[in-house]
């Protein structure tokens, strides 16, 4: 009989005692060596080359680089881009060329975030950056409009007023 | 239920802090369906079902760089008896549905979904046949992570996103057991 107790609880003794090592190693570590990420309070460094959500971005001038060219949308799997582009006119100027994306809209829930679009974009309007933090409740939320992916306007002081610019690019011709 | 008989104090009742009581000592109070809704937001017990890629990082997710255990939803559990939250982590074919929406319905109450990636949400690049369009057609969702596949901090991000909706929404009372409330 106390053999068969030894035999019991020998085994249990041992393999408890390796988990208190692990769990005083544990307590002890230095930070460095902890593998995880205490994701909502520190976030873990993403990859220089991680694709999440879409940006409309701005020249240094303001204006929006997307002349509403529809590409992106052409060269996207998912099908989930749409574009609806518009005239420039010398009153209501939003982008260097001729003409500007009225609309435009991604929606989130079909996007692979493959960055194909941002391949084929010729102005490099469109950005996929590393904010990650995309879930959300509601299906309707996921349809994201202009207004929310453009990025903000630059700062007034680094701003130049909206000149007369080339067709194709943010040359400027002549200053205001 | 009596709410009267358990509102004992005045506190804060989005943190548990430790309250002095009647007699001087420290307690903890809390109205028993939020202590009910704290139970449940932080034993979120997972339903394995990864039907594609996405149940890679859904189980990286649960591994020691991310963790989920954090979260006290590391329990992924085969039987639909035993599971609180069934996260659907990929493309969900029009042969898998009637069993998804069966499992979905073997689960206990409360349940919630959790749509795992563009596939489960919407399709994604599959806009075909066979392919059912969002699981939302078969069974009611509750977070949406978008992402191909998302990766294990977004589909925390989401789970995080879950727990406050059982925090602050009608599924963290104790007698609401219907789904339906849910809309």
């Amino acid at each position: 009989m106390p053999s068969t107790l030894r035999d019991t609880f020998e085994p249990i003794a041992r393999g408890m005692a390796l988990t208190l090592k692990h769990y005083v190693g544990m307590l002890v570590a230095r930070k460095q060596n902890l593998v995880t990420v205490q994701y909502p309070e520190e976030r873990r460094e993403q990859f220089a080359r991680t694709r999440w959500r879409h940006y409309l971005t701005r020249y240094e001038n303001g204006l929006e680089k997307c002349i509403g060219c529809s590409l992106c949308a052409g060269a996207c799997p998912a099908r989930c881009i749409y574009v609806d582009a518009s005239e420039n006119t010398d009153a209501e100027r939003y982008s260097p060329g001729e003409r500007y994306a009225r609309r435009y809209e991604i929606n989130m829930l079909r996007c692979i975030f493959c960055g194909y679009c941002q391949e084929a974009c010729p102005t490099g309007a469109i950005a996929l950056r590393k904010d990650f933090e995309l879930a959300d409740h509601e299906r309707r939320d996921f349809l994201y409009t202009k207004e929310m992916l453009l990025e903000p306007m630059p700062p007034r002081s680094g701003r130049k007023a909206p000149a007369v610019t080339s067709r194709s690019g943010p040359e400027v011709i002549a200053a205001p | 239920m009596s709410r009267r008989t358990v509102e004992i104090g005045a506190h804060d009742s989005s943190v548990a802090a430790p309250v002095l009581g009647p007699v001087g000592q420290v307690c903890q109070l809390a109205r028993l369906d939020e202590l009910v809704s704290w139970a449940r937001r932080n034993s979120l017990w997972p339903l394995t079902f990864g039907l594609a890629c996405c149940a890679i990082e859904m189980m990286a997710s649960a591994a020691s760089r991310f963790d989920l255990a954090r979260f006290g939803a590391e329990v992924f559990r085969a039987s639909p008896r035993q599971a609180d939250v069934m996260i659907v982590a990929g493309r969900v074919s029009t042969k898998i549905g009637p069993v998804l929406r069966q499992i979905y319905d073997q689960m206990p109450n409360p349940k919630w979904v959790i749509a795992m990636g563009a596939c489960a949400s919407s399709g994604g690049v599959y806009n075909n046949y066979a392919i059912i369009q969002g699981v939302d057609q078969i069974v009611p969702v509750d977070v949406y992570v978008p992402g191909c596949p998302p990766s294990p901090d977004a589909l925390i991000y989401g789970i995080i996103k879950l727990q406050e909706q059982i925090r602050t929404g009608p599924s963290g009372r104790l007698l609401d057991l219907s789904p339906t409330l849910r809309a």
